[in-house]
């Protein structure tokens, strides 16, 4: 029972403002920009109560966006609306900014009356959404195709509206991991996990029920028991332990359960078909060695090495190694090899760009920092960790995709005349080594 | 322009073009970056660039980011001779640099050098800077150079007056660090200054300086009396830079006008007429059409006219003058501006308690009313709410009081609990006809019941039992008011004690017969909490006195579970012990136990103190006038609230033989009230006595008698001692070894009482009473010093420490202190525990001194601590064999003290011996073959060993002397023993 949301650009001003119901007023939007965003003290807390009322905000870029309630209503549902609000809206026109905000106010109201109606969120799938929510012109609907959008909406399937057809039936999956990693300056990890999603693109006719097939644990083992009898050779541990996973409101969750297939029928379009977690057996795409010697109070010299650990086939693409420097540094010397090395004051730190970089490859920076004398000797340099970006061509915590098989009944394609189309890609998160 | 700093213009647009804070962030980095490759690098900066970095670090500074570097370069800036490097060092420097910083140094070298520079704008920066950083070091290194400049012959304007206001930064600071000298006469005459400036500046710091020593600046009257009348006299075209719009230097008259306010009016006549005719011409002004419409302009005029109206109230003594500022403010109660009104309401509650003016200003009273009713800003009705309190006189209470009530409903919820309190006072104190009082609380209670704090029903009952006359309208009163359908609980609590006092004297009436009474209250009883519920019940039981014939219905009242086993404790045993007094007792007895309460002892009206606490400056300033008035008129209300000073006065207990129980029983219930009228919370000991069935007769129970009534609250009480200690835990340094003791030893002689008891009053005078209890086992004890208020304002800097005035008793005696609060409000009581470990034997006895400031006056009070040997000596019972024995063992000479000496006491041999009981001693029989003569033994305990004693005392009838003979272990023991027990027989 969401009472209102509003839209706040990072002055306080309102973009959007939008009241679900009675009992919440228009001062409530001042209470917000008063209490939160012109708060004296930075507010952190997503979650704020002023005079009864409850405040939950999300932030993004620049933009404020914030439901506002007088009841005691499940915090996380809210924030998980929220989020569903930024990822529809994101998808409508791009990058969350305040000049977007405004040139598609209309849009948004739009939105806003269809995702929530009375405070209760409604449809937040993008595809549908699309469907009788568009960027052209008003276009006055037939009395059949507005039935036609009740009923899909209304309908047991509502993600995927009927009588879809395609020329050629195509499907890509990308499977996106980002892996997350802190290391000990010795070379001990010290906290890794891969939180993957699998994307999934479908251009196919009618309504297609898919079956997918990954590497996990479970589902090969339970698989297998299955047929115990042909198992016999298949030893290959090539199966990965999922820690959690979560699907698209498509999957058959019944199914899931009781047979550990995921089945679905698709949405048309881009939908993220499942998300996971994985903390176990991460293949580390890199490793960072890092050298920090402190001479005296004026100097300090950096060694840096950063080593690809994977195939010599596979390249890696838009490395970045971030070298954070002490708050009184006057100069820097950067010395490297491969790829270009800028000291950057704005961010106190050094940053090391690498275009492309092959596996089982050793890179090597060294810099020396000059520092100023610092006349409150109190404060010592923290020495934070020194992190790194990149994206890598494969899956870090071996995710694989097994199989995807398409059946439908009623139109006549089959299985191979769908061409698919698997892509992984492995992106850094917040991959950090101390040093 | 070189001068521009364009670097940092461009700097600071950039960082305001910036479009998050993310971005700032960047960018300051950057900048940061910048200037540390600057300052670090190999080019030597020249002046400007220095400051121009320094600028713009001050600028990061100030956009709230840390800045640890660039201080060597702003010290660097100091050296320079051109003006705006210095001035921005300074400007660095001040806001920047820590006091600790050890560049400080530097700096003050720097603005040693300044201050002697011949240059008077670089004096100007260095005064500038001194007062900036404002800290003890520089008010210690320079606080004695800087008088000079103020009364250097040669030196600028300018410099005296950045002197006067450096030197007035330091005062505050470190007033002790400013020395007095020669300097301090020749301040007085900078009033004389043709500078305007300095004289302003010059005025602010001797209104600092008269502060603390009044009389050294005497002189400063007539000064300032002559120059205000000069700018009084000028017009705003004299005076050109000094005028603001049309108004000839404003701030400087007020400060001239708040400076007089200092000091009592003058007694010079001409220069008091001079003074006079100064206000009067501000007076005069106020009522010319304005020179221009701009509020600037009647901001200042009216900035002056009110400064001069206080001053006029300040010095009290010209009629016509207040008469006329009152009128003046009565223009301004009908003002548009609600500044103005708020303000002139706020004068002329001044105003009002002035004997002067208290009438002029009653002839505001309808403006001010209306104001109460129509005022939009709450601040302002609260005024308004001060004013009609501060005016109200016997003559128009009745209106006023009236009003107030009717406001009362629609006033604002924060200003309600204090107008209920304001309205209680006025209709106490100026009430002639008790059934208007009563009429006028019960409808206080009826309106805003929840806002009726205790005090205010407590004191309507006490009326009521002390005025006869108005006891039968009361419960008329109270009857009606409680047939209403709802109706506070407040309501209830007065309605149950007042009918089951006074029921019977409406009972005649059909409307109101006995059972018609008890219904009603009865329908009460379940939506009340549990206290007013154990109030009805003592009410049920006095009703069962006063009616038998309903007696039957209140047994079943009594008897039902609902009360008879209520999960309250005090519901229930009332309930029980009422049921068995109901069913078993004969009316006589009934009579007597449950007879009317008697009448209250007159005493000050504890809402007075409860309202002060609220509002201590008003409530004093009208207090003051209050005692005046009651000095002049010989008015017939002496009974009037404020009449009796003296607050404790202990009851008589009531009732007797077995009926005592009962009685403290009835007086118990309202034992809160009788303990909260009294002012003095005892830390909830006194209701826990008296519930606790120990039959304390008191219906008040008050410190006195609380302490001494050891017997009865002695478990109680000490259980509620360490907890009300606990709370204080400040660890302060409360034992002092010294010899010296400060100021004399007082109260000897009660001290002597101790010996042989444990608790009493020590000492008492008119502010303070000093009570102590002690409890002592084996060899440790416990003293519970328990100290009393008797004044109506807080003692200040409370503090207490015990002196050992003998260095070994730091060995013999292990003390610790669980100190006090360093405040005692009035009319209250704390206690401190102090816990004593015997060591080993001594005979030195500690001293408690007790230092505090009352209304200004800080006194110190040394006692004795009633802290003996004895009080560590248990008796002990021997046959006369071991008796004889340990006698011979112990017949060393020095282990034997014999003294000889007369009687203090009457001989009286039942007296004496509970005196040696108490002393420690055991008394035993069939030893002595003299059958008058006292024998016993004692063991001393302490840490390091115990020491056995014995006794024997002889007394001779006709010669009215003593014989007595100690026998101990440790030589000094028994002289010790022997000399304390000689001062008590």
């Amino acid at each position: 029972m969401i009472g209102g949301l509003f839209v706040y650009n990072h002055k306080g001003e309102v973009l959007i403002s939008r009241v679900y119901r009675d009992d919440i007023g228009r001062n409530a939007v001042d209470a917000f920009r008063v209490n939160v965003i012109h708060a004296r003290q930075q507010v952190r807390s997503p979650v704020n109560m002023i005079a009864r009322t409850s405040f939950f905000h999300v932030k993004r870029s620049n933009i404020w966006l914030c439901a506002v309630s007088k009841k005691n209503l499940n915090a996380a549902l809210v924030f998980q609306f929220l989020y569903k609000m930024l990822e529809v809206m994101g998808s409508y026109f791009g990058k969350i900014n305040e000049e977007n905000i405004k040139n598609n106010f209309v849009l948004i109201y739009e939105l806003l009356d269809e995702l929530l109606d009375y405070g209760y969120p409604q449809n937040t799938d993008t595809g549908v959404l699309k469907t009788f929510i568009t960027q052209q012109g008003v276009k006055s609907q037939t009395k059949e195709e507005t039935t036609k959008i009740t009923n899909q909406v209304t309908g047991q399937i509502a993600w995927r509206r009927e009588g879809i057809k395609y020329r050629r039936n195509e499907l890509f999956l990308d499977v996106v991991e980002s892996v997350n990693l802190l290391m000990s300056p010795q070379g001990q990890v010290l906290s890794a996990h891969v939180s993957g999603r699998v994307l999934m693109k479908s251009y196919l006719s009618g309504m297609p029920e898919c079956k997918f097939g990954i590497n996990d644990k479970v589902i090969v083992e339970s698989r297998r028991a299955a047929d115990s009898s042909s198992a016999a050779g298949a030893t290959k541990s090539g199966h990965i332990a999922i820690d959690d996973c979560q699907f698209h409101q498509c999957v058959k969750l019944s199914k899931f359960d009781t047979e550990h297939a995921i089945s679905f029928i698709p949405p048309d379009g881009e939908f993220e078909l499942m998300r996971y977690r994985n903390t176990k057996d991460i293949s580390l795409p890199f490793r960072v060695i890092p050298l920090v010697r402190e001479i005296g109070r004026t100097k300090m010299e950096v060694k840096v090495v950063v080593k690809s650990n994977f195939k010599p086939s596979l390249l890696a693409q838009k490395v970045e190694v971030r070298i954070p420097t002490p708050l009184n540094t006057s100069g820097v010397q950067v010395i490297c090899m491969k790829g270009k090395a800028r000291y950057k004051a704005s961010d106190n730190a050094i940053v090391w760009k690498i275009k492309r970089m092959g596996g089982m490859k050793e890179w090597q920076l060294s810099a020396e920092i000059d520092l100023l004398n610092a006349t409150d000797k109190a404060k010592k340099w923290t020495r934070p960790p020194i992190s790194m970006n990149f994206e890598v061509p494969f899956a870090a915590s071996g995710f694989k995709v097994r199989y995807l098989k398409v059946f439908e009944s009623k139109l006549n394609y089959s299985d191979h005349d769908v061409i698919k189309w698997v892509r992984y890609i492995g992106k850094s998160g917040l991959y950090e080594t101390r040093c | 322009v070189k001068d521009s700093m364009r670097g940092l213009a461009v700097f600071i647009s950039d960082i305001r073009n910036c479009k998050s804070k993310e971005a700032e962030e960047k960018r300051i980095n950057k900048e940061l970056a910048n200037i540390r490759s600057k300052f670090k690098g190999d080019k030597a900066l020249d002046g400007y660039q220095k400051k121009k970095y320094v600028c713009k670090l001050l600028f990061i500074f100030l956009l709230g980011n840390d800045i640890d570097f660039g201080h060597m370069e702003a010290v660097n800036l100091l050296n320079s001779n051109k003006y705006t490097e210095k001035q921005i060092g300074y400007l660095f420097i001040s806001v920047l640099i820590s006091e600790n910083n050890e560049l400080m140094r530097l700096v003050q070298q720097n603005l040693k050098n300044d201050l002697a520079s011949r240059n008077p704008v670089h004096v100007n920066l260095a005064l500038e800077c001194i007062a900036n950083i404002g800290s003890k070091e520089m008010a210690e290194m320079f606080a004695p150079e800087i008088p000079k400049l103020l009364v250097m012959g040669d030196a600028g304007d300018t410099v005296k007056q950045s002197a006067a206001l450096c030197l007035l930064k330091l005062f505050r600071t470190a007033p002790e660090m400013v020395p007095l000298g020669d300097w301090t006469s020749r301040v007085i005459h900078l009033l004389n200054d043709q500078h305007m400036g300095v004289v302003t500046a010059a005025v602010s710091l001797i209104e600092a300086l008269v502060k603390r020593n009044p009389d050294d600046f005497k002189g400063c009257v007539s000064l300032s009396i002559s120059r205000l009348a000069r700018i009084v006299t000028s017009s705003y075209t004299d005076l050109q830079d000094y005028t603001y719009y049309f108004v000839p230097a404003p701030w400087l008259s007020v400060k001239l006008l708040r400076l007089l306010q200092n000091y009592p009016p003058p007694e010079d006549t001409t220069v008091r007429n001079r003074l006079a005719e100064c206000l009067e011409t501000i007076l005069n002004k106020a009522v010319e059409p304005p020179k221009s419409k701009k509020v600037q302009h009647s901001n200042a005029k009216n900035a002056v006219l009110f400064e001069a109206i206080s001053l006029i109230i300040h010095m009290d003594s010209d009629p016509s003058l207040l008469v006329r500022a009152c009128s003046q403010l009565g223009q301004f109660l009908s003002n548009r501006e609600t500044n103005l009104r708020y303000l002139a309401l706020e004068s002329m509650c001044l105003l009002a308690t002035s004997e002067f003016s208290h009438d002029a200003v009653k002839r505001h009273q309808e403006t001010v009313v209306t104001a109460l009713k129509s005022e939009r800003d709450v601040s302002v009705r609260q005024r308004a709410v001060d004013l009609l309190y501060a005016m109200c006189d016997r003559s128009n209470a009745e209106e006023i009081v009236g009003e107030m009530l009717t406001y009362l409903e629609t006033a604002d919820y924060s200003i309600r609990g204090e107008l209920v309190l304001k309205i209680a006072i006025l209709a106490e104190k100026y009430a002639s006809d008790y059934t208007w009082y009563v009429d006028t609380i019960l409808n206080l209670i009826r309106l805003a019941g929840d806002f009726v704090s205790e005090e205010v029903w407590y004191r309507v009952i006490q009326i009521v039992i002390n005025r006869e006359d108005v006891q039968a309208y009361a419960a008329k009163t109270v009857f009606e008011a409680l047939e209403a359908p709802a109706c506070h609980e407040n309501m209830v609590k007065v309605g149950g004690y007042i009918l089951g006092e006074f029921g019977n004297l409406i009972a005649g009436d059909a409307r109101s017969s006995p059972s018609t009474q008890f219904q009603l209250l009865h329908g009460k009883f379940h939506l009340c909490s549990p206290p007013t519920r154990a109030l009805l019940l003592s009410a049920y039981i006095k009703l069962v006195n006063l009616f038998p014939e309903i007696r039957e219905d209140i047994i079943a009242v009594l008897e039902s579970d609902a009360n008879l086993r209520n999960s309250n404790v005090e519901i229930q045993q009332r309930a029980s012990e009422y049921l068995s007094l109901a069913r078993n007792s004969t009316q006589d007895v009934l009579a007597t136990v449950l007879e009317e309460m008697p009448p209250f002892p007159e005493r000050e009206s504890s809402i007075l103190a409860q309202l002060r606490k609220k509002k201590p400056a008003v409530e004093d300033a009208i207090r003051v006038r209050g005692e005046k008035q009651q000095q002049r008129p010989a008015s017939g209300a002496a009974d009037g609230a404020a009449a009796s000073a003296a607050p404790i006065a202990a009851t008589p207990a009531s009732g007797g033989g077995g009926g005592v129980k009962l009685q403290g029983d009835i007086a118990g219930a309202e034992s809160n009230t009788d303990s909260d009228l009294l002012g003095l919370d005892f830390g909830g000991s006194a209701p826990a006595a008296a519930a606790g069935g120990g039959g304390a007769g008191g219906g008040s129970v008050d410190l006195l008698s609380s302490i001494l009534d050891v017997g009865v609250s002695s478990s109680s009480s000490s259980s509620a001692a360490p907890s009300a200690a606990s709370g204080a835990s400040a660890q302060r340094k409360t034992v002092v070894v010294g010899a010296g003791a400060s100021g004399s030893i007082v109260g000897e002689e009660n001290w002597h009482k101790f010996v042989c008891k444990n608790s009493g009053v020590l000492y008492e005078n008119d502010i303070l009473q000093v009570g102590v209890k002690c409890d002592y086992q084996q060899s440790s004890g416990r003293i519970v010093v328990y100290y009393g208020n008797k004044t109506p304002a807080p003692l200040a800097q409370f503090a207490s420490v015990i002196n050992l005035p003998d260095s070994s008793l730091t060995n013999q005696l292990g003390i610790q202190v669980k100190p006090v609060g360093d405040r005692v409000g009035a009319s209250e009581q704390v206690n401190e525990v102090i816990t004593v470990d015997c060591m080993a034997e001594f005979f030195a006895c500690p001293l408690l001194n007790i230092r505090f400031v009352y209304s200004g006056v800080a006194q110190s009070i040394t006692l004795k601590l009633p802290l003996t040997i004895n009080k560590f000596m248990q008796s002990s019972e021997m046959d006369s064999a071991t008796f004889f024995q340990h006698w011979k063992q112990l017949s060393q000479p020095e282990q034997e003290c014999q003294k000889i000496f007369q009687a203090k006491f009457p001989m009286d041999a039942e007296t004496t011996k509970t005196k040696i009981l108490g002393f420690g001693f055991s008394l035993l029989s069939n030893i002595d073959s003299n059958p008058a003569n006292f024998v016993g033994a004692g063991i001393v305990q302490t840490k390091s060993g115990n020491i056995g004693s014995l006794f024997r005392l002889e007394p001779n009838q006709q010669a009215q002397m003593y014989r007595l003979t100690v026998h101990s272990i440790k030589p000094g023991v028994s002289k010790r023993l022997c000399e304390l027990l000689e001062t008590q027989i």
